[in-house]
Parts: structure tokens; sequence; C-alpha cells
């Protein structure tokens, strides 16, 4: 390998490297042997049956998660050098009702809410209110981001969350099950909302679901999380019936719809209880 | 002392040429403005009870500081700031999802840390064996006994607490509202939400002074809960606690000096009012702008988001 240079195709640069990734918590084995690569504006999906480690794989790039073997390299630097530069959205229920500040409030802590004191009013505070505006339009936020977050729908916090995670231009994009408990229409919806921002900004996008079907007409990438390891590649080669069944350890088919989409059927975790 | 009169600005003049009134309205506007801040945020971050717990706290610091023969304020502030780093020691909501569940685990000991604090306190007033006014006035607060050196101690503390609230500013925001997410980006969460809980300690201590330790919340809470019924804005909301705070303070002091009745009854019950107000005022708002708003919301709700643009 390392007398091909060509064998790297001077394609986008690599967001993300894991080589032989293993975490341990509570001195339980959680996943071990995880190597993978995303490039720049790839849309990747983490996917793998419940308690396999999806989020603690995420919490491990975002240097929240100590590992026990292997290297991780996230934009190039040590996992939590570079979280500036990545939109997290972490797996969480909806805001309690009663919260009682503006989706706009929300967006605004993602600019900057890591910056100690109070914002002042001046040029700076008026540079943060317009990208505010600029990334509660890019996700179609607009009609309801001044009302009360609590008060939102699924759906509308959502958006107003990855707002949040996109407002700094992030180059990484980690969305940890974005579409749980939102209705149909609403998956799709935001799937096609991280697809058009992975496309038009050239974001990598490394997105945990439960379901892949919402999500699959748009993967350039498919991890595949099991216990032991990971399977790594295009849809078409790791979401086979084969792969699959031998990953869950259970039949799982895999087929084709009239307009040749791939459909996932058996899958045990697409519509399983939450483990919480 | 002649008694109210109509004529207002009269019974103002005659209040403050009383030295204690001038004390009491010195501390009750510091600690006003001190508990509508501060208590807007742990409205916020859902920590009333926590806040509770420190103000109940104080009061068998303040009664054992009697007891010893030392100031009650000195009771006050020790026990709370011990309170203060004794629950932000505790093991805290221990899954983080997101900020957005409550600390189920850690109430359970806080309560019984509370009851045993409560009995304390009688077990030290039993024993200083003093004016039996003194239970009262510390659990409910009185008019007359703030001191020249209190006030002093009082304005240093507020300054301080506000001081270093303005400091933890936005991310003591993002902590409150986003733990998980504030985390990723670097903000120190348990530190913010430990510093947070010692200010809070030092705002129950001082408003204890003037309100007595079980009716701090008329400070703490109220005015905070009034404020976000009225914004959802964090700045502006904080004001307007702010706001709410200072106003229901003069007035019940005012009111407290003209009418035999304490002063804590006072402040509460206007505290109370005003909230009753600002939830009226929601409700109305509420039904009348929804009625007019409701013909242009339901558009946005299915459209797929910036995939047609």
């Amino acid at each position: 390998m390392s007398g091909q240079p060509a064998a790297e195709p001077a394609g986008p640069e690599e967001v993300l490297a894991l080589d032989g990734v293993a975490v341990t918590a509570g001195g339980r084995l959680i996943f071990s042997d995880v190597s993978l690569r995303v490039r720049a504006g790839e849309f990747v999906a983490v996917l793998g049956p419940n308690g396999v480690g999806k989020s603690t794989l995420l919490k491990a790039m975002l240097g929240l998660q100590p590992t026990s073997a292997g290297t991780i390299r996230v934009l190039g630097a040590a996992p939590g050098r570079n979280n500036s530069s990545i939109g997290y959205l972490p797996q969480r229920r909806a805001f309690d009702p009663a919260m009682r500040i503006r989706g706009t409030d929300v967006v605004r802590l993602g600019w900057d809410g890591d910056r100690w004191g109070v914002a002042l009013p001046g040029r700076r505070s008026r540079q943060a209110r317009d990208r505010v505006r600029e990334a509660i339009a890019l996700v179609g936020a607009e009609d309801y981001a001044d009302r009360p977050i609590g008060q939102l729908s699924g759906g509308e916090q959502q958006r107003l969350l990855i707002a949040q995670a996109l407002i700094r231009r992030p180059r990484l994009l980690v969305l940890d099950e974005p579409l749980d408990s939102l209705d149909v229409s609403n998956q799709s919806a935001v799937s096609a909302l991280v697809q058009q921002v992975c496309r038009s900004a050239g974001v990598a996008v490394l997105l945990v679901a439960h379901d892949v079907n919402p999500i699959l007409p748009y993967l350039d990438q498919v991890i595949y999380l099991a216990h032991g390891g990971a399977v790594m590649g295009p849809p078409e080669q790791v979401i086979t019936s084969d792969t699959l069944s031998m990953l869950y350890g259970t039949a799982v088919d895999v087929l084709r719809d009239r307009t040749g989409r791939l459909v996932v059927v058996g899958q045990p975790d697409s519509h399983a209880e939450h483990r919480r | 002392m002649t008694g109210f009169s109509l004529d207002l600005v009269a019974d103002v003049r005659q209040l403050l040429s009383y030295h204690f009134m001038l004390n009491a309205l010195r501390a009750g506007t510091i600690v006003a403005v001190l508990c509508g801040a501060i208590g807007y945020l742990m409205v916020l971050r859902r920590q009333s009870f926590a806040g509770h717990t420190l103000a109940v706290i104080g009061f068998p610091g303040a009664a054992g500081a009697t007891w010893l023969g030392l100031s009650t304020g000195l009771g006050y502030y020790g026990f709370c700031v011990a309170g203060a780093l004794v629950i932000a020691a505790l093991p805290g909501p221990g899954r983080l999802t997101g900020g957005l569940g409550g600390d189920g685990e850690s109430s359970a000991v806080i309560g019984t840390v509370q009851a045993f604090a409560l009995a304390c306190g009688f077990l030290f007033v039993t024993l200083y064996q003093g004016f039996l006014s003194g239970l009262t006035g510390l659990l409910f607060g009185s008019i007359t006994g703030v001191s020249d050196d209190q006030v002093l101690a009082l304005l240093a503390a507020g300054a301080g607490c506000l001081l270093v609230l303005a400091l933890l500013g936005r991310p003591l925001l993002f902590a409150s509202v986003d733990a998980e997410v504030a985390r990723a980006r670097g903000v120190p969460v348990r530190l913010v939400g430990a510093a947070f809980l010692v200010l809070l300690g030092l705002a129950a201590a001082g408003a204890s002074q003037i309100t007595g330790s079980l009716l701090v919340f008329a400070l703490l809470v109220t005015p905070a809960a009034a404020a976000g019924q009225l914004t959802a804005r964090p700045g502006r909301g904080l004001l307007l606690s702010v706001a709410i705070a200072v106003s229901v303070t003069w007035l019940g002091e005012g009111i407290a000096f003209y009418s035999p009745y304490p002063i804590g009854f006072w402040v509460t019950t206007l505290a109370f009012a005003a909230f009753c107000l600002a939830l009226g005022y929601r409700q109305a708002r509420d039904r009348w702008g929804s009625s007019r708003a409701g013909s242009r919301r339901p558009a946005p709700a299915v459209s797929p988001a910036g995939s047609e643009r």
C-alpha cells in the first residue's frame, strides 16, 4: 500500500479515520477492531443492533469516550481537538414542554454558547444574528423559530437542532438517531434536508439510524456495527441478505421495490422498543 | 410614626426617615436583584428543589450561629455555601440524555438532608432558649433586623455573585439548555453547574436575612416563574425577573411598614399576585393569538424543508 499513492485517489480529503478501535466501559467490551474511513462530502450511515455501541462510537470520535485500543483521527487531529468544526446532535428525547426558551436562542447557543461572558450588543452580535437567521432558513424553520422550543413538534425541534449543529459551518456532521421519534413524513423530510446540506456544503455526514429505509436512497457508505467489529462499504455491497443476516444473527431480507430501491425487511431493531 | 395617609410622597418620606427602613430597602434591593437573576436560571435549569433545600439549610446555620453567639449572617452564608458544595458533589443525572431529564435519584437524597436540616435548626433554637420571636424571624423574616454591616456584606456578596454570573453567562445557559452538546463543544458542564450552585447558595443566604428561610422562594422562584410566562427570550426574561423581584420587595416593605403584618407575608403575596397576573396574561395572549395566527400555521408543518429550494 505504501508504494502505491495511486491507490488512494486524490479525491476529497479524509475527515475521519479509525484503525482497530476498541472501547471498554465498566469492564465490558463494547466493541473492538473497528476501522473505517470517511471523506469530505460523504453521507455515511452507522447501522447495527441495539446496544452494540453506535452512540459510544460517536462519542469516542468526539473525545467524550476514552478508547482502549486503536487510533482515531478526526479532521487530521486527535478526537476532541476539532470539535468546533463538528456539528453534533446527540441522541435524545424531546425538550420539556415547559422549556421557555425560543428556538432561535437554542440555535444561537451553537454559535457562541461556549464563549465566556454575556453577548454584548455590537457588530459581533449583529453578525451572530445574521448567521442564526441563515442557519434557520437553511433548515426551513423560519415560521416557528421564535416560539418556545418546548411547544414545537418533534420534527420542528429536530430541524432547529440541526440548524444549531450547522451554524458554525462544520466540516463533519455527527447525528445520533435524528430520525427517531419522528413520523414517517418528517423522517423523509429530515433525511432529504441532511442530504441536501451534505451535497451543497460538502459536509461529511455520519448518521446513526435504527431504520435504514428512509436514508437508503442518499447513502454513499454504510457502516454496520456488530459485536466484535464493523463492516463498511457502499450500500449495494453491505446491504445484502447475506451480510445483514450474518451481522444480526437472524434472517434479514433485502428486497428491491418497483423503482429499484433497496428495502430491508426483518431487521430486528427497525421498529423495536427503545432501550432506555 | 403617624401611620399611613393618602399623601404618598409624605408617606415615603416618613418611611425613609427611619434608619432601619433605609437599611431594609437597601438590603431588599440587593437581594431582589440577585434572586431575580439567579432565580431565572434556576428555574430554567429546573433546580428549584435544590434552591429550596439551600434556603432551608440556612436555617440551622443561622440558628446555630445565634446559639453560639455569632452573627446570623455568618451562619446563613456558611451553611448555604457548604450545602451547595455538597449538592454539587452528589452524583448528578447519571446518564445525560441531552440534559432533558431531571435528576430523580439525587432528589430523594436532597429531601432527606432538608428534613434533617430543619430538625437541627429547631434543636439549636431550643438550646438557645432566647426570645421566642427569634424563631419566626429566622423562618419568616423580619423588617427590623438589618444592620449596616449586614448591608455591606450583602452588597459585597451580591456584586460578586452578579459578576461571576455574568462571566459564566453563555456557557451556563448552554449547559442548562443542552448539556450534552455544550460538553461536546468544550464547556466544562460539571464545573459550571457547581459554580452556579454556589451562587444559588449565596443568593439563598442573602435572601434568608430578609424573607426568612421558608419564604426565600418568594424572591427566588416566583419572579422568575412570572417572567417565564411573559417571555421566552433569555436576556429579556432575566431582566423582567429582576424587575418583578425589586418591585415586589419595595412594595412589600412599604406595606409592611404601615401594617401590623410581617414583611415575609407581603412580599410573598405580592410576588404571588405578579405570577397570577403573568399567567393570566399569557393564557389570554395564547388564546387570542392562536385564533388569529391559526390560519397561517398548518402550511410549513409538512413541507420537506429546504428540499424544494
